[in-house]
């Protein structure tokens, strides 16, 4: 069992495997993603009944929600990565920080825009300070940061730590972020989905949510490994396996 | 696990449990300045200060909208279950506006214990539902629950 684990753990930090393995995983996740993306975007958007006080302009929903939620996911995701690169020097795990925070960042800023557009015809206001929308606004900025270290430090060892220690110190505004709605009052709802309690939403409204947000994770599973594979070739680009990739032109 | 490894870890935890509890203490001490408005409890308690922009937020109470002859103000009250506070306005409520449904408002609370706002927001709950089922759940409501709401609040 133990050395099992051990190799598992070996194999997980070889470029090469890591390569093989989620090249065969992509077109699951892709295909999967979405078929869930079409079924939930249609039926949400198209079928789902308006909601009794906000009509139409409810359906943001299953845009804003699916890249709120993971835009936070994907820091927590970055950060343990940070922390397994920090500890056991998994080469691997830093590569992998750094390629979800670009789309992290994309996520914050979809489901800020999302946000604000749905804002203006409900409450009345593109924006306001409350600590939901704030505390949302620092993990942009938080992403923002992470990508900026890559940017600005050449060595790539200094830069892969910083950007972990950063990732780390950040991960205390997730559960901030969680429970800002319910520690302060807030102009923000608070969640309508939780996994204790029954969704505070008409079910025929929240399957295709479930369906949207399964979706937004396989696409970014797919694009983490797309990315993340990239980034492999290019540091790898001496080794043998690589040449014989490049050489024969498949495209895994 | 290597020892070296293992001591790697618990700085690093370490360090990020201290860092966790400075940023809570900070929000605990900012906690008021983080709210971003005051309830009718706090507000009638004398929490609020008198002359100063604030936000005030409640459930607008039922059959207390009263608009004035010139058609633009609009007197109300709003309630967090325990308190009551008058809020008075000049201008477009937004489209959520009506009776039972949250608002925050920003204004000053005059001497009076009047709250003169500049700007009323609607404040959206977290219950998504078709019309059909607002309709039966008001009709199940107007049958005899009449605590069901100001109770939710």
């Amino acid at each position: 069992m133990w050395s099992a684990l051990k190799r598992l753990y070996h194999q997980l930090g070889s470029p090469k495997w890591f390569y093989e393995l989620t090249s065969r995983w992509s077109p699951w996740f892709l295909w999967i993603g979405s078929a869930l993306m079409l079924v939930g975007i249609v039926w949400g958007l198209a079928f789902a009944p308006a909601d009794y006080l906000q009509g139409n302009s409810f359906r943001i929903i299953y845009i804003h929600v699916p890249a709120a939620l993971l835009s936070q996911s994907a820091y927590v995701m970055m950060a343990v990565a940070g922390l397994v690169g920090l500890v056991w020097k998994m080469k691997i795990s830093f590569v992998v920080g750094k390629t979800i925070a670009p789309i992290g960042a994309g996520l914050a800023v979809m489901a800020l825009l999302t946000g604000a557009i749905w804002g203006k015809p409900t409450w009345g206001t593109w924006w306001v300070w409350d600590a939901r929308l704030t505390s949302m606004l620092i993990l942009l900025f938080l992403y923002m940061g992470v990508i900026a270290i890559y940017n600005a430090i050449e060595n790539e060892e200094m830069a892969n730590k910083a950007a972990a220690v950063l990732a780390l110190v950040g991960s205390i505004n997730i559960p901030i972020i969680k429970y800002s709605v319910e520690w302060w009052n807030t102009l923000h709802q608070p969640a309508t989905i939780t996994l204790t309690k029954k969704p505070t939403m008409a079910p025929e409204m929240f399957i295709p949510l479930v369906l949207t947000i399964i979706g937004f994770y396989c696409w970014f599973a797919v694009w983490v490994f797309a990315r993340t594979r990239n980034e492999i070739l290019w540091r790898e680009r001496r080794t043998k396996w690589v040449q014989r990739i490049l050489s024969t032109g498949a495209n895994h | 696990m290597h020892p070296q490894r293992k001591q790697k870890l618990f700085i690093i935890l370490f360090m990020l449990g201290g860092i966790a509890l400075a940023v809570t203490l900070m929000l605990v001490a900012l906690k008021e300045n983080i709210n971003l408005f005051y309830t009718p409890q706090q507000i009638a308690a004398g929490e609020a200060p008198v002359n100063r922009t604030i936000r005030a937020g409640g459930m607008v109470v039922e059959g207390s909208v009263s608009r004035a002859e010139d058609g633009l103000t609009v007197r109300f009250e709003v309630t967090d279950g325990k308190d009551i506070v008058a809020i008075e306005y000049e201008g477009i409520l937004p489209d959520l506006f009506r009776e039972g449904q949250g608002i925050v408002a920003l204004g000053q609370l005059n001497e009076k214990r009047v709250f003169i706002a500049s700007e009323v927001l609607a404040k959206h709950d977290e219950n998504y539902m078709p019309p059909e089922v607002a309709d039966a759940l008001e009709k199940a409501h107007s049958k005899g629950t009449e605590d069901v709401k100001s109770a939710r609040y």
